[in-house]
């Protein structure tokens, strides 16, 4: 397995700009994920890695080896598509077998490969079988073993999920992160669901516009958000957010006029306008006397916990997460609690303050 | 729902054309088991057990040169389908698989074969083959039906490789396939439905010539069926029996090979139809 290094790269389809000088260090077996919201970049950057889409500038190595100009075969990289892309004319052993036939693998060297790979995936029964005799998690599967069997410096995967329905998901979910530490590979991984990207990386890359936004462990993103484009896009539901204006010594008043007393980061000065955001299992209900006021919409009954939706002054609105039954009726005015311990403030570019 | 009578409607304009279709051939087949009095007298009638006469038959076997006709007929339509396919599946996959500057004016280029008739340009086409001497020749043949079918069927099998799904292609260039491979491996298996469609297409129009045959190969044993069976049309008499029995017998191979083709035939019209 191999480290990957990606320096400065950049990608344009004409005059617009997908990939804005991106660098990013993929650790010998380590899992990394790119997630961001459609049109991000990250299914270009993926497939600048695997040699499919040519790069405008920048330089990709793979194993300490500059692949920008080489074949995507000469790569020793293995895609898994979200299409799954399964040869349709062939059983699902050829399927599997296909690229060892071409680099000229000896025909013993395939079956053994293809059969450990089988056995892997628990694919032994269906060897024989067209794609289309198969289930969509099967199909899944034979793609993945169609990676294995290259063994290759690195996987990618572009959404291999997102045709999967929501059991199945769950569980390849599962069998992906199995397969990475019994291969102890190097995956990048794409997906819009931040739920597999918080699941699955060692490292997630959270990318807007054809840029990285911050790059960090799972738990880091979501504690540590670095701006408010990760604050709001980690973690569900969203964080909530609410403009201030710094009145004091720790000391801030919303622009509806709701008066807060929490920790300020260093630096803040009176008069500042800035953003408070707060995650809903950091919020709960309070009476309506001092702090964040607004009024109860409607809750959301998960089982375990609910998501009550409440209309901040000037159309903002929080969800803070409730457990147990609520007094309070739809429409009535309640208080909302921050946890002074999970507040996080952005300044006017977005940009975190600690 | 479709009512009753419009289903009679349609049934009925079909069974029309199937009739007006099949009554020359039927005419051909069933006069050529017939006596020549009977052919003249009663054209219209089937062959009864005082007409019957396989006279015309035995004639067209006893002449040993009918079966070279054959083999010519033959070997100039499948080369020509051969050929065809090779070079339309190719170049309907550079065209739709590679951008690159002129390939729409390319395409355009190539698609307006289908609609200027190779006939006029027979003069052309006449000193361009005797000046590489290949008149009376099969290649000739081959060369002249494989220019006037390949529009088409560029045309077509480029609209079929833009349906294989892009990941594949994608898939097997990380599998490390070359493009030749690509193209051989994975593309074309894709496309038999589509291709079997353009060999129906293009077998019939190049079985049933006699335009080009006359005109590049008339002699020397090089002529195919359609030609050979003039030989039978004399300028003073005219050997009906042996012409239809001929014309009769031209029919089987056309057929054995439109029943070959015909079940990916109609995958392939159903599956351009439907995405």
């Amino acid at each position: 397995m191999a480290h990957v290094s990606i320096k400065s790269l950049q990608k344009s389809y004409g005059t617009v700009d997908v990939l804005k000088d991106i660098d990013l260090e993929v650790e010998d077996g380590s899992f990394v994920v790119l997630v961001g919201p459609s049109g991000c970049g990250k299914s270009t950057l993926l497939r600048s890695v695997a040699g499919l889409e040519a790069v405008n500038g920048g330089e990709i190595s793979i194993g300490g080896k500059r692949v920008n100009d080489l074949a995507p075969a000469k790569r020793e990289i293995a895609m898994v598509f979200q299409s799954y892309a399964l040869y349709p004319h062939m059983n699902v052993e050829k399927n599997m077998g296909f690229g060892l036939r071409f680099a000229g693998t000896p025909k013993a060297e395939i079956d053994a490969r293809v059969t450990e790979a089988a056995r892997i995936l628990r694919l032994e029964a269906l060897l024989k079988r067209r794609p289309r005799e198969l289930s969509g998690g099967q199909r899944q599967r034979v793609a993945i073993g169609r990676a294995i069997v290259r063994k290759p410096q690195v996987f990618l995967f572009d959404e291999p999920l997102s045709n999967l329905d929501a059991a199945l998901r769950v569980n390849t979910r599962v069998e992906i992160a199995k397969l990475h530490k019994l291969l102890k590979a190097t995956i990048i991984y794409v997906t819009h669901d931040q739920v597999e990207a918080m699941t699955l990386a060692d490292k997630i890359v959270v990318m807007n516009q054809g840029r990285i936004e911050q790059a960090g462990k799972p738990l880091d993103l979501y504690y540590r958000p670095a701006n408010k484009f990760v604050a709001n896009f980690i973690g569900s539901p969203a964080m909530n957010m609410v403009e201030i204006e710094v009145t004091g010594k720790n000391r801030m008043r919303t622009l509806a006029g709701d008066e807060l007393a929490l920790a300020l980061p260093r630096g803040a000065k009176v008069g500042d306008r800035l953003t408070l955001g707060a995650r809903p299992e950091h919020l709960s209900l309070g009476a309506p006397i001092k702090g964040l006021k607004g009024q109860l919409d409607l809750v959301e009954r998960l089982g375990e916990v609910g998501y009550a939706h409440i209309d901040m002054p000037g159309g903002a609105r929080f969800i803070v997460e409730v457990r147990g039954e609520i007094e309070t009726g739809r429409g009535n005015g309640v208080g909302i609690v921050i946890d002074p311990k999970h507040v996080h403030f952005f300044d006017a570019d977005g940009k975190a303050l600690h | 729902m479709r009512s009753r009578f419009s289903t009679i409607a349609i049934h009925a304009v079909l069974l029309g054309y199937t009739a007006l279709a099949l009554f020359p051939i039927i005419l051909v087949v069933m006069n050529s088991m017939k006596m020549k009095r009977a052919i003249f007298l009663s054209p219209l009638t089937p062959p009864g057990p005082t007409s019957f006469d396989l006279i015309g038959y035995h004639r067209v076997f006893a002449d040993g040169a009918i079966g070279t006709y054959y083999m010519n007929s033959i070997i100039v339509t499948l080369g020509t389908i051969f050929f065809t396919l090779l070079f339309g599946a190719m170049a309907g996959f550079a065209l739709s698989e590679y951008k690159f500057r002129f390939s729409k004016v390319l395409g355009l280029y190539l698609s307006i074969g289908i609609m200027v008739p190779i006939r006029l340009g027979s003069v052309a086409i006449i000193s361009l083959i005797s000046g590489m001497n290949l008149i009376n020749t099969l290649t000739a043949l081959i060369c002249v039906y494989v220019a006037q079918n390949l529009p088409l069927a560029v045309f077509i099998l480029s609209e079929f490789v833009h349906q294989i799904p892009k990941d594949l292609r994608e898939a097997a260039r990380c599998d490390g396939l070359s493009e030749y491979n690509i193209f051989f491996h994975i593309v074309l298996p894709l496309l038999r439905p589509a291709m079997a469609t353009v060999a129906v297409f293009t077998m019939i129009p190049v079985w049933n010539d006699l335009w080009f045959p006359l005109l590049l190969a008339p002699s020397n044993g090089k002529q195919t069926i359609t030609l050979g069976v003039q030989q039978f049309l004399g300028q003073y008499v005219t050997d009906w029996n042996a012409v239809l029995a001929a014309l009769s017998t031209a029919i089987i191979p056309v057929l054995i090979f439109y029943v070959l083709f015909s079940r990916q035939l109609i995958r392939g019209l159903t599956s351009g139809a439907v995405k």
